[in-house]
């Protein structure tokens, strides 16, 4: 089975947005919460990047391990996701995780947190695959259909990759090679403890 | 005059701006690679060089949330570290220590007597109010001790007991206890405090006490006010915890009114270390006030205590008592029974 992953390749995005319009049409996120989002670096000055961040799967999930509750599971090929009906919203894996992935509603006043939502790797949630009750909670189950997750999909300059991890390394290692520079496979070390050797 | 002074100004102005327009150079947009080809990533920060910089990489974003700013903040790792290894460790060990220790009291010295038996004669403690809020504060950090050890320890104990769905309602319900309860505890430490203060503040008896070995020597008489100098620690003890772990605590519960993340890590491990060592002081508390000495609950349950526990404890406290005059320290039986 394949260890599937993320990864950006910060030299080719432009900052679209388009991996974040289309997760959050494809699994109707509600209002407010983002599974993706594109963060620019150095915005406006000479060596600006911007990578497109979601969760990343990590192994060893820091989410999983700090969820008082143990609603986390990783599948078989090694997305990290988890039940809403087991969540009580407590904010810990917020804190946990490195890529700050973890979205609350707003349920109540003040800080009052929901149920936690993130991105399945459209991958649904613990339910039936492609059920109406696994797409209210987590929307669309891409990976059951054999598909892989939209924004990587549409990704207008192949920037962000999707799939096995070693395969996606693979055509990231290559690209670099033949054109000559790359900024790094960002949050690789941190998600998956291992970097991409070029 | 004050033309030659505006034209003068206006001068000084203008210099500085054309010598800052000449000292801010552009930088080139692309630098060149050794072969005298634009090398694209020459001016692009690696994330190791970023994050050798600060913990958080941060950058800029279209999106109207601006705390999604944060592109990367490995230290959610060390956090996780902490709350999964550290925090199980340091709480089991604070906490059944404790336990152990206090165990260990009761096996070798027992239950403190009131060495000359019960007087059958009752002096007043505690009034109501002073009773209520002690209660006040007492329930609620029950509560919250509770509720909290569930969030940290339930997926250990209670999880393979019960199962992971009704632990998951049962934990969803204890966080909105927990939550809520902190109210109650916030108006109890305000009013135990306000009535307390000043009884708790170090006195020279205290020194004495402390000499005749704080009561745990049994040939010894140890002399204290209203509190001993092992209640005042208690006293400053819960102050103290108490404000730090309601600041972290509120603060928690408000995610980014106040702080960012790194705000809410440290303050989660505030209110965690604290809350380990104020349940283990609580602990000592209730055991001294229950079972590790006759006549001591009575203070809290009925606000009344034997006249010879108040000579054996508190003999200062005891002597102002009755300088103020017997009606007001003594109550209920001193008119139907007879001192003895």
């Amino acid at each position: 089975m394949a260890r599937v992953k993320f990864l950006c390749d910060a030299d080719r995005c432009i900052e679209c947005n388009a991996c974040v319009t289309a997760c959050k049409n494809e699994h109707e996120v509600p209002w407010g919460i983002n599974r993706r989002r594109v963060v620019t670096i150095n915005d406006g000055k000479p060596g600006e990047r911007s990578v497109s961040m979601a969760c990343m799967h990590c192994t060893d999930a820091p989410c999983a391990a700090v969820c008082p509750v143990s609603c986390f599971f990783t599948t078989a090929d090694g997305v990290v996701l988890h039940s809403k009906d087991l969540c009580i919203g407590c904010g810990y894996c917020f804190y946990a995780c490195p890529f700050g992935a973890p979205q609350y509603p707003m349920v109540g006043n003040f800080g009052s947190r929901g149920k936690m939502d993130k991105c399945t790797y459209c991958a649904g949630g613990p339910e039936d695959d492609s059920t109406p009750a696994e797409y209210a909670k987590y929307g669309a189950n891409r990976l059951a259909e054999g598909k892989l997750p939209i924004c990587a999909e549409m990704c207008s300059t192949k920037s962000l990759l999707a799939g096995d991890g070693a395969i996606i390394a693979e055509i990231y290692k290559e690209r670099v090679m033949k054109r000559g520079y790359g900024s790094g496979a960002w949050g690789w070390t941190t998600a998956y403890h291992e970097d991409i050797a070029v | 005059m004050m033309r030659h002074l505006a034209r003068i100004c206006s001068i000084i102005i203008v210099a500085s701006a054309i010598l800052t327009m000449i000292a801010a150079t552009p930088v080139p947009a692309q630098q060149l690679g050794p072969d005298g080809a634009p090398n694209p990533t020459a001016s692009v920060a690696s994330q190791q060089k970023l994050l050798q910089q600060s913990p958080r990489i941060e950058g800029e974003i279209a999106q109207p949330n601006q705390r999604e700013r944060v592109l990367m903040q490995p230290a959610g790792r060390q956090w996780d570290y902490f709350h999964e290894v550290i925090l199980h460790w340091f709480g089991a060990i604070v906490i059944l220590g404790m336990i152990a220790v206090l165990g260990a009291a009761y096996l070798i010295m027992g239950r403190i007597r009131i060495s000359k038996g019960r007087s059958g004669q009752k002096v007043r403690r505690f009034n109501a109010f002073e009773r209520f809020s002690h209660w006040l504060t007492a329930i609620s950090f029950v509560v919250l001790g509770l509720t909290g050890l569930n969030i940290t320890f339930g997926k250990i104990l209670l999880l393979p007991v019960i199962g992971p769905e009704a632990f998951s309602s049962e934990s969803q319900l204890a966080k909105y206890t927990h939550n809520f309860v902190s109210v109650s505890f916030v108006i109890g430490l305000v009013l135990i405090v306000a009535i307390w203060l000043k009884d708790n503040i170090p006195q020279k008896v205290d020194i004495e006490w402390i000499k005749q070995g704080g009561g745990f020597i049994k040939s010894k008489h140890a002399p204290s006010g209203r509190f001993n100098p092992g209640e005042k620690l208690v006293f400053w003890f819960a102050l103290g915890a108490g404000v730090a772990v309601i600041i972290s605590g509120y603060l928690l519960m408000f995610p980014f009114y106040v702080t960012n993340i790194a705000g809410m890590q440290l303050a989660q491990i505030v209110h965690a270390v604290v809350a380990v060592l104020f349940i283990a002081v609580i602990i000592a508390h209730i055991y001294i006030g229950t079972l590790g000495m006759e006549g001591a609950f009575e203070a809290m349950a009925t606000g009344e205590v034997d006249l010879n526990w108040a000579k054996e404890h508190h003999d200062v406290w005891l002597e102002e008592q009755l300088s103020k005059g017997p009606a007001s320290a003594r109550s209920g039986q001193s008119s139907a029974a007879p001192a003895e």
